[in-house]
C-alpha cells in the first residue's frame, strides 16, 4: 500500500473524545480540500466507529482507541480504527440495521449501516475479548488542480 | 450544546444548537424529557437549524423523544436539518415516524 501521508492518534474510551476524534481527522483531510459533503460523510462515518468503540467495546472497562488515516494514491482515504475491548461474537448480526446491544442507552443500531452508506468500503474484524478493527476507505472525487 | 425551548398554544419549538453525538444526547434528552414530562405540549418542534453534525446517536434521539410525546397523547416534527443531516434521517427511515420539514 502507497502511503502518501499519514496520521496516528491514540484516544481513550471518554465521549468527549468523540468529536475529538471527528475534528482531528478532520483538520488532516483537509489538505485533501474534500467537498463539504466529502467530509461531512467521514466526519460521521469516523464518528460513529468511535462511538461503537466506546459504548460497546468497552462497555465494561476503559481502554485505548488508536485511530489511523491514511491518504492513498487516487484521492483514496484509508481509516482505520481500533479497540481493544470485549469484541464482537456475530458480526454479521451486528452490522444488521437496528440491531442494538445498548437499546436503553437509546442506541438506534444504525452505526454500521451509516458507515456503510457514507463510505466506499467497510470492512470490520473483531475476535471475543480481544478487540475490534473498523477499517474505511471512501474515495473523494477529482476536482480542481488536485 | 444549548437547547432554547419557546412555546405558545401548547405548540413548543426546541431549537437545537451545536453537535448531536452520543457524547452530548443524554444532555438533550434529559432537557426535553423534562419539559415534556412537565408541560406536556400537544407538538413539539426539534429545529435542527442551527445543529451542525449529527450521527446515528440523533436518531436514537428523536425516536426516544417521539415515542414520549406519544406516551403523552402528542406529536413531534423535526424542522430544519441540513441536507447531509436529512440524509442520515432518510437512512433511518424517519420520515415514517416523525413528521420533517
Amino acid at each position: 500500500m502507497e502511503i502518501l501521508n499519514e496520521i496516528k492518534f491514540t484516544v481513550p474510551s471518554l465521549s468527549v473524545n468523540e468529536s475529538t476524534s471527528r475534528a482531528v481527522v478532520s483538520s488532516f483531510l483537509t489538505q485533501t480540500d474534500p467537498t463539504v459533503e466529502e467530509l461531512s460523510d467521514i466526519r460521521t462515518a469516523v464518528s460513529e466507529a468511535v462511538t461503537n468503540a466506546i459504548v460497546h467495546g468497552y462497555r465494561h472497562s476503559k481502554g485505548n482507541i488508536e485511530i489511523t488515516v491514511r491518504l492513498l494514491p487516487k484521492r483514496e482515504i484509508y481509516i482505520k480504527i481500533r479497540d481493544k475491548g470485549c469484541g464482537i461474537p456475530d458480526i454479521k448480526k451486528a452490522m444488521q440495521p437496528l440491531f442494538t446491544t445498548a437499546p436503553e442507552e437509546e442506541r438506534s443500531g444504525l452505526g454500521f449501516s451509516v458507515m456503510e452508506s457514507f463510505m466506499d468500503k467497510l470492512t470490520v474484524k473483531s475476535t471475543v475479548n480481544q478487540g475490534t478493527t473498523v477499517i474505511m476507505r471512501k474515495r473523494l472525487a477529482v476536482h480542481g488542480n488536485c | 450544546m444549548t437547547i432554547d425551548i419557546k412555546s405558545a398554544d401548547g405548540h413548543a419549538v426546541a431549537f437545537l444548537n451545536g453537535e448531536i453525538d452520543h457524547h452530548n444526547a443524554q444532555e438533550i434528552r434529559t432537557t426535553l424529557d423534562k419539559y415534556i414530562i412537565t408541560v406536556q405540549p400537544s407538538e413539539l418542534t426539534m429545529d435542527f437549524g442551527n445543529i451542525t453534525f449529527m450521527d446515528s446517536s440523533g436518531i436514537g434521539l428523536i425516536m426516544g423523544r417521539s415515542r414520549l410525546m406519544r406516551e403523552c397523547g402528542g406529536s413531534l416534527e423535526v424542522r430544519n436539518p441540513q441536507p447531509y443531516i436529512r440524509r442520515v434521517l432518510k437512512l433511518a427511515g424517519m420520515e415514517r415516524l416523525v413528521k420533517i420539514t
